[in-house]
């Protein structure tokens, strides 16, 4: 009965509310909330360092919350992309192999997942030959082929070309239309992924805004967040914040004035977008 | 036929290298050459703990190595030092630890060397038998965990993800370390126990394509250094640990392609 709900048309996958994780006496994200409903596709946008990896790893319950609450649904089945794997070389291991890392696999199964991103004919190279684009579409096959509920992409194609990029996210979003599954993903590459996604998730250590891509693109914020053009061209992504996080937890507001938290009083609205970018340093 | 000591001796060795293989694979994929060797290290406490309390020698080694292990895992966690500070000081201040007991236990005569490299004189039937039931009950059980241990080592992230419970795997498989290292004291001795896990599987990378035959040819570069070494070490009156070692050296030389190097110096023994 638990995996008829699991199933259901919009079934909520992964729901966190006021989730926050802290380490070494600093919050590296704190009061998200955030629901992954199946057949949703969710992306997280934020400068480095704003908790975006912290985020999604809490939510498939690989970091702990140390507050607030991260429910899954019962046999949640994840298909996870980190955003660094490296095999050390010492390894023998094939892109086969990789492919079937947490599970077996059927070889039909492996050689449509394969294809699809576009490495079928790299399946007995070793990872270590492969090229950073070829292994992360390997990374991405081998989640693929799991036939996961949840897809938890972590900047998924990176090192991938331009064109090979458009190309992985419209499969990604065929892959929601065809089996229904939630994803949850990281990407700086708004201009693709924007027309891709249900819902946008901005974080910068809390959530900052969110909406569906229609309502944030019609939004003033949307072009001071992402800039003017987005859409058209290889649009920078420049992020404009009003407060700067110090290493300490603590919180510069724009008047210069230290603060415990961001409060509900930061925003990205006209006006301070004209401030100087510099003034917002996000380091990881 | 296990009335002859060598081949005690050398029926011990083989079923060594056969556990040491696939358990060194994973030591050496996992970086942790230093972790294993702190743990041999911690074997002389084991000893000396085995000594006092009257326990049978192995399970104090074992017992000891398996605490030493956990010690260092949670030590990690707090982070308040580098893993390899930590390393060290466990490492060696165990392996003291246990020669000072020793060294107080004058009522016991102990033969050190033996523990520290390994006696081939020592090894009975009872050793054997210990041997053979140990490691394949540390076969069976990583051969069970071979898949959440080997993908929490390619990346523990994508294994906790996606359910394999990487931590619990981990925690197994110090477990086997400690078995091995309690079943291997013996013939190679504490000090060079890490040895036998790193240099096959090293080697036997070069033969192999997939991690399931790494480990199989692990066990085999394994099986024919124990046979070299130890008849070497009977030929030329060597200690048994050391010469096991020598050979297998020569098999990971052989593996990594210094043909030339080794053809002069075999030409030069023949042109003699």
């Amino acid at each position: 009965m638990l995996q008829s709900y699991l199933n259901a048309e919009g079934a909520m996958l992964v729901e966190m509310k006021n989730a926050g994780v802290r380490r070494g006496g600093r919050w590296l994200v704190r009061g998200v909330d955030l629901a992954v409903r199946r057949g949703e596709i969710v992306t997280l946008v934020g400068p480095n360092g704003s908790g975006k990896s912290t985020t999604v790893k809490t939510a498939i319950g690989v970091l702990k919350p140390d507050e607030g609450t991260v429910v899954r649904a019962r046999g949640l089945k994840v298909g996870y992309v980190p955003q660094k794997v490296s095999v050390d070389w010492t390894l023998p291991l094939t892109v086969g192999r990789l492919m079937q890392l947490t599970g077996p696999l059927r070889t039909d199964a492996m050689t449509e997942a394969l294809e699809a991103v576009g490495i079928a004919h790299l399946v007995n190279m070793e990872v270590q030959a492969l090229s950073g684009g070829e292994f992360q579409r390997a990374l991405l096959a081998r989640a693929l082929a799991r036939k996961p509920d949840l897809l938890v992409l972590d900047e998924p194609v990176q090192g991938v070309d331009f064109s090979g990029e458009i190309a992985l996210y419209q499969l990604i979003r065929e892959l929601r239309d065809r089996t229904g599954c939630g994803i949850l993903l990281i990407s700086h590459d708004l201009h693709v992924v924007m027309a891709q996604t249900d819902m946008v998730v901005c974080l910068n250590g809390h959530v900052c805004c969110r909406g569906t891509p229609e309502s944030v693109v019609r939004s003033p914020e949307y072009t001071r967040l992402f800039g003017s053009r987005a859409g058209e061209t290889l649009a920078i992504y420049r992020h404009h914040h009003d407060h700067t996080h110090l290493p300490d937890g603590r919180v510069r507001l724009a008047d210069g004035t230290i603060a415990e938290d961001c409060g509900d009083g930061h925003n990205h609205h006209a006006g301070e977008a004209e401030k100087d970018l510099a003034a917002e340093r996000h380091d990881a | 036929m296990l009335d002859d000591f060598f081949t005690r001796a050398l029926v011990a060795g083989i079923g060594l290298a056969l556990v040491a293989g696939p358990l060194g694979c994973f030591v050496v994929w996992r970086r942790m050459a230093y972790f294993g060797d702190t743990m041999a290290h911690s074997a002389l406490l084991g000893v000396a703990l085995a000594f006092l309390l009257q326990l049978e020698l192995t399970a104090g080694v074992f017992i000891v190595a398996g605490i030493a292990s956990l010690a260092l895992v949670l030590l990690q966690r707090k982070g308040t030092l580098s893993t390899d500070a930590l390393l060290g000081i466990l490492s060696h201040s165990t392996l003291a630890l246990g020669l000072v007991m020793i060294a107080f236990m004058s009522w016991i005569r102990i033969d050190l060397m033996g523990f520290l490299f390994g006696d081939i004189l020592a090894v009975s039937r009872f050793d054997i038998a210990v041997i053979y039931a140990g490691g394949a009950v540390v076969l069976a059980v990583l051969a069970w965990l071979w898949r959440p241990l080997f993908a929490a080592t390619v990346n523990i992230e994508i294994a906790e993800a996606e359910g394999l419970k990487p931590e619990r795997a981990e925690f197994v498989f110090m477990l086997l370390m400690a078995a091995m290292i309690a079943i291997a004291m013996k013939i190679v001795g504490i000090l060079l126990i890490t040895s036998l896990l790193i240099i096959p599987a090293a080697a036997g990378r070069r033969f192999a394509s997939t991690p399931e035959t790494m480990a199989i040819s692990a066990s085999l570069c394994g099986v024919a250094a124990v046979a070299g070494g130890l008849t070497a070490s009977l030929h030329f009156d060597t200690p048994s640990g050391p010469s096991i070692v020598v050979a297998a050296l020569l098999i990971f030389l052989v593996s990594v392609g210094s043909f030339p190097v080794l053809r002069r110096v075999m030409g030069r023994s023949h042109g003699a």
